[in-house]
């Protein structure tokens, strides 16, 4: 859907290429399609003009002008600067009280349940505390219901008055019932209602009077667009909340919301909702934020996960491997089941620059490696240690043993060779070789 | 009963206009600013334009696409009023609003010979799937077709009792095996109910899923084969729900909803927010399928048959 903000950019530089230098009206072009970046990727309309205007400042007082490669000077600037406007750093959350009182508020259908469930698992599993989850939801079908459920689920108390409609005397009475119990976290869960909905703003108001929170969380929905604006606005002039929760982050979405946010009530965004199940939170990492804004993939995020899965030896044996082009069918092999451990490849390939768009037509499943597997399974022991043996009868004979064909079998070969060159500039040149060089296949 | 339904015909009338009205006020409002006191578009007057259509999320390109066309007519009929501009505005986007929106005919209609009529309901989660299914269920019910409900999200905690209350409050019947219980399973069960009943309308209840996980779209289509096994042409409707706080990201889910399972009707929730939902116009353009209903609240009459027209007269009016 959306153009990466580095495609755009060296764009709006090539004009000027013929010219020999870069004037005034090249930066400014740069800059109207970073605006243009930014809105497409929901960041409010206001908030994309002024941040584009300090980056057209800014780029002119530096070097821009004379840099030999415009294009990617802009590209930092504008992330350093939106990097920084996300947060410096990661925010915890304030657990410290007896109990600690932590209130989740928010629109409808924008998480909140299921968060408070992951809140809870990640403060007891993580953490240690004992924690109670609190139904103040009295409205929606069945909200009490799907708190139990999760509760349950992750083996935490969760406090409901199933006949009362009062989410203020609930709240007070579940706080007072964990003192008695000894838990020293309460989660309360709360009806999603609209910022112009002045009854039920003023009933989360009179909850947060009630039980006196240590903690204050918005819960946003990731997808959201211009309208985080006057929502955030709005439960930030009521509520005074302390942080904010970013749902849905395992979708597509470029999240511009959360710049919006961040520049509007200047709270840290501390959780993101990353998948459905209950262990789905991660903590919020502001820079790779910037760089899914700015269309930059999610690089960190998915060298991470793919270091979560390696055991460390295992890993530095790899990177000699590599660094030497001695990458072999054994490793690739062995790459393909820590792939399938990470769960969904789509997902993963997604956070690849370049990649979400490339693949999104693709077809790619649980089944997709069994193919490969069955190739590989059907070369010899030295055709897996030295991939070059395969000549034209090998391919022939690992074809027919794979019960496959020939073009099967040099398409994964073909595939074998890029990837090898992948896995070297990943460890070697970093990002942005590898964008490029993700941009090169998407082209072919 | 007459008395009755005039007085409701009305209420929900003022709850879509209570729905609208902060749309149109902000969007009339900068507007009419632009052009006070002139009598040609000029930059500043566009640029405007532009900040009103992208702020109630239309997105850069459709309000580029507006904007031309806007341009191009300004270009050839030279003079222009505010009165003007208004008019060419609304023509403008009620053209890229999908000429057979519905909203002239009567309201809750089934096409003939489609009995059970099938409605599948999609979209990615939170964005009021089933509460507009409670909703749909009332409306059907009122204009005297017998419905049943069909529990086939059986993943989310609690999703099953959630469409089982709304059966109970409208009063309608409900097919479910429980939560865990395989999608394309229940759906079977509740068309072969209906086949047996005599019903006329079938509404099914997916899980919320994120367009771009592959397995779980997937899994639509397997619901929609399943259900043709009893009625070759099922579901008759995909209707696909979309959030009017959502920005672009809806191009992207229509996109990919739409490749998985045919959908052929949007229903825009929320708009009692002050979300504006301008993402629709060009997901009705792009993909051309009609918006069909719009959600203004939480209650089961908080259901509007959506009107192009009238959703940009509101808007602009
Ligand atoms: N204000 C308002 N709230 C709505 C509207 N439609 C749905 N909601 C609320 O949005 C929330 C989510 O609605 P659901 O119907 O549960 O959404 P869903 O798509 O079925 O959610 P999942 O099944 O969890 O994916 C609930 O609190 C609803 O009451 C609407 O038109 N206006
Ligand atoms: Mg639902």
């Amino acid at each position: 859907m959306f153009e990466g903000l580095s495609d755009r950019l060296d764009r709006s530089f090539k004009i000027l290429k013929g010219h020999g230098s870069i004037t005034e009206i090249n930066v400014a072009e740069s800059v109207k399609e970073i605006r243009k970046a930014l809105i497409e990727a929901d960041v409010s309309y206001k908030i994309a003009k002024d941040f584009t205007s300090r980056v057209k400042a800014k780029a002119l007082g530096s070097d821009v002008l004379n840099a030999i490669k415009p294009g990617e000077l802009m590209v930092k600037i504008v992330h350093d600067e939106l990097a920084e406007l996300m947060g410096g750093e990661q925010v915890g959350i304030n657990t410290k009280g007896d109990p600690a009182v932590i209130l989740i508020a928010g629109l409808q259908g924008s998480g909140k349940t299921t968060f408070s469930a992951k809140l809870a698992n990640y403060l007891k599993s993580k953490k240690g505390q004992q924690v109670m989850l609190v139904a103040g939801d009295v409205y929606r079908p069945a909200a009490i219901n799907q708190l139990k459920v999760l509760g349950e689920q992750i083996g935490a108390e969760v406090y409901t008055e199933e006949d009362s409609k009062n989410p203020v005397q609930i709240a007070k009475n579940a706080v007072k019932r964990a003192k008695e119990y000894g838990k020293n976290i309460v989660i309360v869960d709360t009806a999603g209602r609209l910022a112009v909905d002045e009854e039920m703003m003023t009933e989360i108001s009179n909850i947060k009077k009630a039980i006196n929170p240590q903690e204050i969380l918005f819960v946003v929905d990731s997808m959201t667009g211009q309208d985080a604006v006057n929502t955030a606005k709005a439960f930030n002039d009521l509520l005074n909340f302390d942080g904010v929760v970013l749902t849905k982050l395992d979708g597509d979405t470029r999240g511009g919301a959360a710049l919006t946010i961040r520049s509007v009530v200047e709270k840290p965004i501390k959780f993101v909702g990353i998948g459905e199940k209950m262990d789905a939170l991660d903590l919020f990492h502001p820079s790779r934020m910037a760089d899914r804004i700015l269309g930059m993939g999610d690089i960190v995020s998915l060298v991470e996960k793919a270091q979560e899965q390696f055991d460390e030896e295992e890993a530095r044996k790899l990177q000699k491997k590599i660094a030497k082009n001695q990458f072999n069918f054994n490793d690739f092999m062995k790459q393909i089941q820590q792939i399938k451990k990470m769960g969904n490849v789509k997902d993963l390939m997604g956070m690849i620059p370049g990649m979400s768009k490339a693949i999104k037509d693709v077809d790619i499943d649980d089944d997709a490696f069994k193919g490969i597997e069955a190739i590989i399974q059907s070369m010899t022991p030295e055709e897996r240690e030295n991939p070059k043996l395969l000549n034209g009868s090998r391919r022939k004979r690992i074809a027919n043993g794979a019960g496959s064909n020939i073009q099967e079998v040099n398409r994964l070969i073909k595939q074998f060779a890029e990837t090898s060159k992948m896995m070297k500039m990943m460890t070697g040149g970093g990002g942005r070789k590898m964008a490029n060089m993700m941009n090169a296949m998407k082209r072919r | 009963m007459g008395l009755f339904s005039v007085f409701s015909k009305k209420k929900q009338k003022e709850d879509l206009e209570k729905g609208i009205d902060k749309t149109k006020q902000s969007v009339f409002a900068k507007l009419s600013k632009a052009v006070a006191g002139k009598s040609k578009v000029d930059d500043e007057v566009l640029d405007n334009l532009e900040e009103a259509l992208v702020t109630s999320d239309v997105g850069v390109h459709t309000t580029l696409k507006i904007i031309d066309r806007i341009e191009a007519r300004v270009a050839k009929d030279k003079y222009l009023g505010i009165q003007e501009l208004n008019t060419m505005l609304k023509e403008e986007i009620v053209d890229l609003l999908e000429e057979n929106n519905s909203g002239d005919g009567a309201d809750f209609d089934i096409p003939e010979n489609k009995k059970p009529y099938v409605i599948m309901v999609v979209g990615v989660n939170g964005v009021g799937k089933t509460t507009t299914i409670g909703k749909l269920a009332y409306n059907f019910k009122n204009v005297g077709k017998s419905v049943v409900l069909g529990a086939a999200d059986t993943f989310r905690a609690a999703a099953v009792d959630q469409l089982t209350i709304w059966a109970e409050r409208v009063g309608v019947p409900i097919v479910s095996q429980g939560m865990n219980a395989d999608p394309a399973s229940v759906a079977y069960d509740t068309l072969r109910s209906a086949i047996a009943k005599n019903t006329d309308v079938v509404i099914i209840d997916t899980a919320g899923r994120l367009h771009n996980k592959i397995n779980l779209m997937n899994e639509l289509s397997k619901i929609s084969r399943v259900m043709q096994k009893l009625i070759p042409d099922a579901p008759h409707e995909i209707l696909l729900v979309l959030d009017a706080s959502t920005g672009q990201n809806a191009i992207e889910q229509a996109k990919q909803f739409i490749a998985a399972t045919e959908v052929n009707a949007l229903a825009l929730t929320k708009l009692d927010g002050t979300a504006k939902g301008g993402v629709v116009i060009g997901v009705s353009d792009q993909f051309k399928i009609p918006v069909k209903y719009i959600g203004v609240g939480e209650k089961m009459e908080h259901l509007q048959i959506f009107d192009r027209k009238e959703f940009v007269n509101s808007l602009f009016d």
